[in-house]
């Protein structure tokens, strides 16, 4: 009786729509169309066809392979890492009696820290001359270390993306653990399994859906680290060994204006994101119990 | 009495692991905010100790040589003006949506999940381009056009699935009394969903606020960034005086340290919220 204005039904959706139509769904098409065009600058219109000439580049250029390599590589330890952390703190998390909340709230706090700044203090601890590693190194006689160095930096830039967002990954799988109802436990305990038995046999393979959200939920996360990486090494330095999918992204388009081979690196970076979801949930959808 | 020693060893155990991963968490703020009270040879030489005379020179010249206040103006500007639009337009997409029958509803349901699948990457350069054509660039509403379209699908998610659990009753008396729709959404529906929104209206926020990408491509002039932004520039500049880049980390974690203190209960809770569901 009361909801059934057509006019006003859209009246008050229009709004939202209009805003994902004309900043999402169209610059996205649009972003798909510029690929195949050669476009000189940013302001620059769409020139000459040029087919499939951007997506050949694709797979000769030596930088996006770096780019790639290092997106996955990202992808694989936040995964391990930060799931994996993020588990074991809520396994332990929950299975004590006081202090929860307290950890809870300081676990979870580098999160709403904006990368930049963390980037920021890890430049700070990575700095050559005098910087917080160097100084513990110098401490016990040793030798400063170049830690942005080519061998390391790669590391370096994945530990503070790893380290921020554990905290997050850690209160989702804690309230997936407090839905599993206690009589589950109970019975569990009749029957003999304890400790290390009850999180293998009963947790686990009760947690695989909230485990599974985590583990997209890094995926897609880390192909659109850009922050940090910026922050700690602008340009992928050095020498652009440590590129990501969407530094590199940023660096093709706004730094080098290569318009159109940004826009396909673009596309690039939203097909990963459905490809390896999809493998995710194929895969994890077989281990369901 | 056995099983009750093992079991006081094994929490002496959890309670140390967490322990050491809370120091791995908060202790590099501590050292941060410790060393922006020293001078920048005092931090190269010793950044372990307290300071030995406490000053206050960082801040002086993160001041002086930086618009700091500006910055957090603009940012505080850019996301309150996103979280209040992200708040109103998705607040009365979701009422509409859970509410009205009509024709293309699933459709625009699709529409908003379909959304969240693209990444600021794939949009970026035609939006810039729109940005540009319109005369938006270096201003706040460039950034909070583009800022509101990333958040508006994940707040409507979220808030529909509050909005639907409601019952109708209090809305079918409102409108016995006489209240049109527009009463009903302003006199009911947001009041009672004040939990739902002040989740969506805190991740919008930080999301917004933390943004550095948008901020970086849209703001190009030092009178319109933000905090991120700046920050972002006096790394590059000033990367070499730790005193100013310590204190200039501080500054911006400050604000958000002191609102966190607040409503970290909700903060957890809206962060997370829309990941729950799935």
């Amino acid at each position: 009786m009361i909801y059934k204005s057509r006019k006003i039904a859209f009246a008050f959706i229009f709004p939202a729509v209009f805003f994902v139509l004309v900043f999402l769904y169209i610059p996205f098409f649009l972003n798909i169309f510029n690929s195949f065009f050669e476009i000189k600058g940013l302001a620059a219109k769409p020139g000459e066809f040029l087919g499939l000439s951007n997506y050949i580049t694709l797979f000769k250029d030596p930088l996006i392979k770096t780019a790639l390599y290092n997106s996955l590589l990202m992808m694989v330890l936040t995964i391990v890492f930060q799931v994996g952390i993020a588990l074991i703190l809520a396994i332990l998390v929950d299975a004590i009696k006081k202090g929860a909340n307290f950890f809870r709230t300081v676990f979870f706090f580098p999160i709403i820290i904006s990368a930049t700044a963390i980037g920021l203090m890890f430049n700070l601890f990575y700095a050559f001359n005098g910087g917080m590693l160097n100084q513990i190194l110098g401490a016990f006689g040793l030798d400063p270390v170049l830690w942005l160095s080519k061998e390391t930096a790669l590391t370096m830039i994945i530990i503070p993306v790893v380290w921020q967002y554990i905290g997050f990954y850690f209160v989702i799988l804690l309230t997936g653990l407090n839905n599993i109802p206690t009589d589950v436990y109970e019975s569990a305990a009749i029957d003999g399994a304890t400790g290390f038995k009850r999180v293998f046999y009963i947790t686990l393979p009760l947690l695989s859906n909230v485990i599974k959200v985590c583990v997209i939920l890094s995926i897609t996360g880390s192909l659109k680290v850009f922050d940090l990486p910026w922050i700690i090494a602008p340009n992928g330095a050095p020498n652009g060994i440590t590129h990501f999918t969407g530094t590199y992204m940023y660096y093709a388009t706004f730094r080098e204006g290569n318009v159109d081979y940004g826009s396909t690196i673009a596309l690039m970076i939203v097909v990963l994101g459905i490809v390896f979801s999809q493998i995710v949930n194929k895969f994890l959808k077989q281990k369901e119990y | 009495m056995k099983q009750k020693t093992t079991k006081s060893i094994s929490m002496f155990f959890i309670y140390s692991i967490l322990i050491l991963w809370a120091i791995t968490t908060i202790f590099p703020f501590i050292w941060v905010f410790v060393n922006s009270f020293k001078t920048s040879s005092e931090i190269l030489n010793n950044s372990f100790s307290l300071p030995a005379s406490p000053t206050f020179q960082n801040y002086i010249n993160a001041f002086e040589k930086q618009n700091i206040f500006r910055a957090y103006m603009n940012s505080f500007l850019i996301a309150g003006s996103t979280m209040f639009f992200v708040l109103f337009f998705g607040s009365l997409a979701s009422y509409a949506l859970t509410r009205f029958n009509f024709k293309l509803k699933p459709l625009v349901s699709m529409l908003f999940l379909g959304s969240l699948m693209f990444p600021i990457f794939a949009t970026i350069i035609p939006v810039f381009k729109l940005i540009l054509g319109l005369n938006l660039i270096n201003t706040h509403l460039g950034v909070i056009l583009i800022q509101i379209a990333g958040n508006i699908s994940f707040a409507i998610i979220v808030m529909m699935g509050f909005m639907s659990s409601l019952p109708l009753e209090l809305e079918e008396s409102a409108f016995l009394e006489g209240c049109n729709t527009f009463q009903i959404y302003y006199k009911i529906i947001l009041p009672i969903s004040r939990p739902v929104l002040s989740s969506v209206a805190i991740f919008t926020f930080l999301w917004s606020y933390n943004d550095l990408f948008t901020q970086i491509i849209i703001l190009r002039q030092k009178e319109s960034y933000t905090i991120s932004a700046l920050l972002n520039e006096i790394s590059s500049q000033f990367g070499i005086d730790f005193g100013l880049m310590a204190s200039a980390v501080v500054l911006v974690i400050i604000p958000v340290l002191i609102v966190y203190m607040f409503l970290q209960k909700n903060i957890i809770k809206g962060l997370t919220a829309g990941a729950v569901k799935g």
